[in-house]
């Protein structure tokens, strides 16, 4: 006798799918009344932003700029996973450490982004190397965090499993450590894609030589809103793939197991 | 046909993690090797705390506890089976059973399933289990470790009756082919007396053995009106265990 499970309501998985897909398509047409009831250039219609983002494409703008903003998320990204999670498992398993360094946590969680941004471009110059060192400092409080805690939630008595069975340290970490920590690893990976492309985004207005946010703000200094929309739709665009196309069969992969006991 | 290892208990201090207040002092007993030991005593007098102890898991105590020679938490891994299923919630049945002890084939653990009542369940998740189901894959898990040494915590708690009879004829099946040591602790007299060659009641604050009874007629050679008499005569000395 197995338990039912949520995978075994296929009537109401299609109803739920259906209006999954429906949601974006429903908000370019909300977008489209409201641009065509107004009718002003500073409120331009997605159609006409379709036109713009061919028009930047062929003058082969948005792509370099997208390659550049990509870039520099990508390496602030993983390198921010990396080290958070190592300071995030540290913390989570020795005690001490967590309480030396706990506080330290607290302040680089409420630093303001822009404040570490403008003290490291000070230091730094308006380097690359300053404007991805910013975004992890703000990125990586926030891994070490959730892992942190995490870490804290691990089953003790799946420790005793593994030390009661004689569990090599590698089989160890493959089967019982790894599986406790995957949750807790998506879930800031989430937060801190959404997070960093938004830092990065501020930064390259705040300083840099080029890239999406650099771009968006030569637009703004124009009053460029069909421009800044194009760029604006295309990294939604990018961000949607990533979730779709990544994060979630990633989380399906390693969290599968959870929906069956929802 | 080889024996099970023997077992020497010698725990001159072992305190309560929270309170410090002692759970054991001066408690010595030997299991000798092939033999069935019963552990039976009230609620919180430290059975589970003993089993983990000899299970090598818990190591914060003053003494000595020895399994076929070797410190506990040196000696081989014993067939343990936990108070609670403990299983990996993010590994089917099969895969349960392989993750501690590697050597399993897929068909071996398939069989020790079948062995508890479990065919076809192989694939599931322990999620999709019911609790008795769980309770069965936590018992073939220890089966399928057991190379001559058994733990096995109120290893029939929260199974139907009839399942209950059928895994005690199982476990004094194995015990007898494997030629196993084994310590029981369990509410239930009558797996005492189906299974065990001895019983020790602990009792009191540090625990102490109040009894050790030896029952004279043979595992194997037990009736059922004997295992009934046993029965009887054990539920009627210590109260907490239940007919």
């Amino acid at each position: 006798m197995h338990r039912a499970t949520a995978a075994g309501r296929p009537g109401r998985q299609i109803v739920g799918r259906s209006l999954e897909i429906a949601s974006l398509p429903l908000l370019l047409v909300l977008w489209q009344v409201l641009a065509m009831h107004y009718g002003n250039r500073l409120f331009p219609t997605p159609v006409d932003v379709a036109g713009r983002i061919a028009e930047l494409t062929t003058a082969e703008k948005l792509v370099p700029d997208f390659a550049k903003t990509l870039g520099r998320a990508a390496v602030a990204f993983v390198l921010s996973m990396i080290i958070g999670s190592a300071i995030g498992i540290v913390m989570g398993r020795v005690r001490w450490l967590d309480r030396l360094f706990g506080g330290w946590l607290v302040v680089g969680l409420n630093l303001p982004a822009i404040v570490i941004a403008i003290v490291l471009y000070i230091w730094l110059g308006l380097t690359e190397f300053a404007l991805i060192l910013a975004v992890m400092c703000n990125k990586i409080p926030l891994v070490a965090t959730t892992i942190r805690e995490g870490v804290k939630s691990f089953s003790h008595d799946l420790d005793e499993l593994a030390v009661a069975f004689r569990m090599p340290f590698l089989r160890r970490l493959r089967l019982i450590f790894v599986p406790q920590l995957m949750p807790f690893v998506l879930a800031s990976a989430r937060t801190g894609l959404s997070l960093i492309w938004k830092i990065v985004l501020v930064f390259e207005v705040l300083g840099s030589d080029g890239g999406v946010g650099f771009r968006i703000n030569i637009f703004f200094q124009f009053f460029d809103v069909t421009a800044i929309l194009a760029y604006t739709v295309v990294f939604i665009a990018v961000i949607v793939i990533i979730e779709y196309g990544v994060m979630r069969p990633l989380e399906h992969k390693v969290s599968g197991w959870r929906s069956v006991r929802a | 046909m080889a024996l099970g290892p023997r077992v020497k208990v010698d725990v001159v201090l072992k305190r309560f993690e929270g309170t410090g207040e002692p759970l054991f002092a001066n408690l010595s007993f030997e299991v000798e090797p092939g033999s069935v030991v019963a552990l039976v005593g009230p609620s919180g007098v430290g059975k589970s705390t003993l089993i983990r102890m000899i299970a090598g898991v818990d190591r914060r105590f003053e003494g000595m506890i020895t399994v076929g020679g070797l410190p506990a938490s040196e000696a081989p891994p014993a067939g343990l089976v936990f108070q609670d299923s403990r299983l990996l919630p993010w590994l089917s049945a099969i895969d349960n059973l392989r993750a501690v002890r590697p050597e399993t084939s897929r068909d071996e653990a398939r069989h020790w399933l079948d062995r508890v009542g479990l065919s076809g369940s192989g694939d599931a998740l322990p999620d999709q289990l019911s609790g008795g189901m769980q309770r069965r894959v936590a018992l073939a898990r220890a089966l399928s470790v057991n190379r001559g040494f058994l733990l096995l915590d109120e290893p029939l708690v929260s199974l139907d009756r009839h399942l209950v009879t059928e895994l005690q004829n199982l476990f004094a099946e194995l015990i007898a082919a494997e030629g196993s040591t084994a310590l029981l602790v369990t509410h239930l007299a009558e797996d005492a007396a189906r299974l065990a060659d001895r019983t020790l009641l602990l009792e009191g604050r540090p625990a102490r053995i109040v009894a050790d009874r030896h029952f004279p007629v043979a595992r194997q050679d037990r009736t059922a009106p004997e295992i009934a008499r046993l029965t009887s005569l054990l539920s009627g000395e210590a109260k907490e265990l239940t007919p």
